[in-house]
């Protein structure tokens, strides 16, 4: 997933450095993730990885990091809401 | 006294400043308008009352001014001369930008400070030919050498650019840069060529003098704020842009009901009959109106100066704040459109007491900064990630 999840960000994530270079724990929006790109990096997600997003865990916290993002997708994966 | 003055103490005072500044601003309002000339005596008058340095922090030397008294003074300017207001909500911007993301610079510590003691008035360099007005998009790119750096940019509307002591300026980061991976950076006028390639000889707003320039600029890389663009775009330049633009848009709109509410005035006075004024309730409908939008504003501003300095931007806020600039921009059309009613031919003379000529042809400006239709196109993506708050809280 991580993998992936990089590449999403490259392509849609509109940060200042390349996402392969991050660290899993780095937080997004100091390398420049906005609002339009939060919305790009979760349809993306969604789509990839077959999940959907709740109402509930659509928050900034959840698009923080690559580590949090991961964590939510997998929780989203093993108990569909 | 450094550091020992306290905002709040420079409210009153200030407030007097800013009338004062607002009465010259209205003396040269007409002509300003007619000739497209930049407001120099309104902002002379600002940098006189040190308005300029509103939002400079008190520990270097500004008044340290919250977001919704320097919207109080927009709107206060505004109803005296709308290109006046303009430009001192674009500079205000410009400073707020600095002082909530590039405080730990010491190069940039040592500009507001120069800001604060000589009035310096900044502007924006973020337009760019073939970037389509996409404020998250650069095409010309920072070129750095030895500490040094320049920029060649080919701006299409930088307002009062031939009147600012610096510039603010978008590029990306490097040459090898993503197009969104952009940098803000301070150019100072000293150390730029401008070319102007564009006039304006525009409908209204006419003493903003936003022309075209190529604009070639050096500099130290300490210029350059640390901060990626991205995030102060989302978290200060694009919320402070709305706020302050909406509150000297219900200024405009607000001289325009005092004009229509004079004309009924008037009209009674003339009338022996004491039948009521046919302008009446077209006139108090626009006073509702009128109160809806200052109210509006008045809370998204509040929240605003509620959040922590350079708090990361919401989902939920940046909807708010899209969608605040797309509504007042049009409702305050709509509000001078009433007051026209209500005044008749008299609102349609371009000369007179009760002309609402200058109103109605700055205002159109409103929804074309950044465009209504692509922000509701923004808004609209924004909500497939988040719910705004829509109840009362």
């Amino acid at each position: 997933m991580n993998a992936e999840l990089r590449s999403i960000l490259d392509k849609h994530g509109r940060l200042g450095v390349p996402a392969t270079g991050l660290d899993e724990a780095a937080d997004l929006f100091r390398f420049g993730l906005d609002s339009i790109g939060i919305v790009n990096v979760m349809l993306a997600v969604e789509s990839e990885f077959d999940v959907e997003f709740p109402d509930a865990l659509l928050t900034r916290q959840t698009f923080s990091s690559i580590a949090s993002i991961t964590r939510v997708v997998r929780q989203l994966q093993s108990a569909p809401v | 006294m450094e550091g020992v003055l306290r905002s709040q103490d420079l409210a009153a005072p200030m407030a007097a400043a800013a009338a004062g500044a607002a009465e010259v601003a209205r003396a040269h309002a007409a002509a300003v308008d007619r000739d497209a000339v930049f407001p120099a005596a309104a902002l002379a008058a600002l940098r006189e009352a040190r308005l300029l340095a509103a939002l400079v922090p008190v520990p270097l030397g500004g008044l340290g001014l919250p977001l919704g008294r320097v919207g109080a003074i927009c709107s206060a300017l505004a109803e005296a001369c709308s290109s006046t207001a303009m430009i001192f909500a674009m500079h205000q911007v410009q400073v707020a930008c600095l002082a909530r993301h590039a405080l730990d610079q010491e190069w940039h510590r040592h500009f507001l400070r120069r800001v604060a003691a000589d009035g310096l008035l900044l502007a924006s360099a973020n337009s760019e030919a073939g970037i389509g007005g996409d404020l998250r998009t650069s095409r010309c790119a920072v070129l750095r050498d030895g500490g040094r750096f320049t920029v060649r940019k080919q701006t299409t509307a930088l307002s009062y650019g031939a009147h600012a002591d610096a510039l603010l300026l978008t590029a990306r980061r490097g040459e090898d840069a993503a197009p969104t991976d952009q940098v803000l950076l301070v150019a100072l006028r000293e150390d730029c060529t401008l070319e102007r390639t564009a006039g304006w000889d525009a409908l209204g707003m006419r003493g903003t003098c936003t022309e075209g320039f190529l604009v070639d600029a050096a500099g130290s890389e300490a210029q350059i704020l640390a901060t990626p663009f991205g995030t102060i775009a989302g978290e200060t330049m694009v919320p402070a842009s709305h706020l302050l633009w909406c509150s000297l848009w219900v200024g405009i709109a607000a001289d325009a009901v005092g004009r229509a509410r004079s004309f009924v005035r008037a009209a009674v006075r003339g009338d022996r009959s004491g039948a009521a004024p046919p302008g009446g309730p077209r006139l108090a409908l626009a006073v509702e109106q009128l109160q809806m939008l200052q109210a509006q504003v008045t809370a998204s501003l509040q929240r605003f100066e509620a959040q922590a300095d350079a708090e990361p931007a919401s989902l939920a806020a940046a909807i708010e704040s899209n969608a605040l600039k797309t509504g007042v921009s049009e409702a305050c059309l709509a509000v001078v459109q009433n007051a026209l009613r209500v005044c008749g031919f008299a609102g349609y003379s371009n000369a007179g007491r009760y002309s609402l000529s200058r109103h109605l042809r700055d205002l159109q400006s409103a929804p074309l900064m950044i465009n209504n239709d692509r922000m509701r196109d923004t808004t609209a993506r924004l909500l497939l990630a988040a719910a705004p708050v829509l109840g009362i809280v």
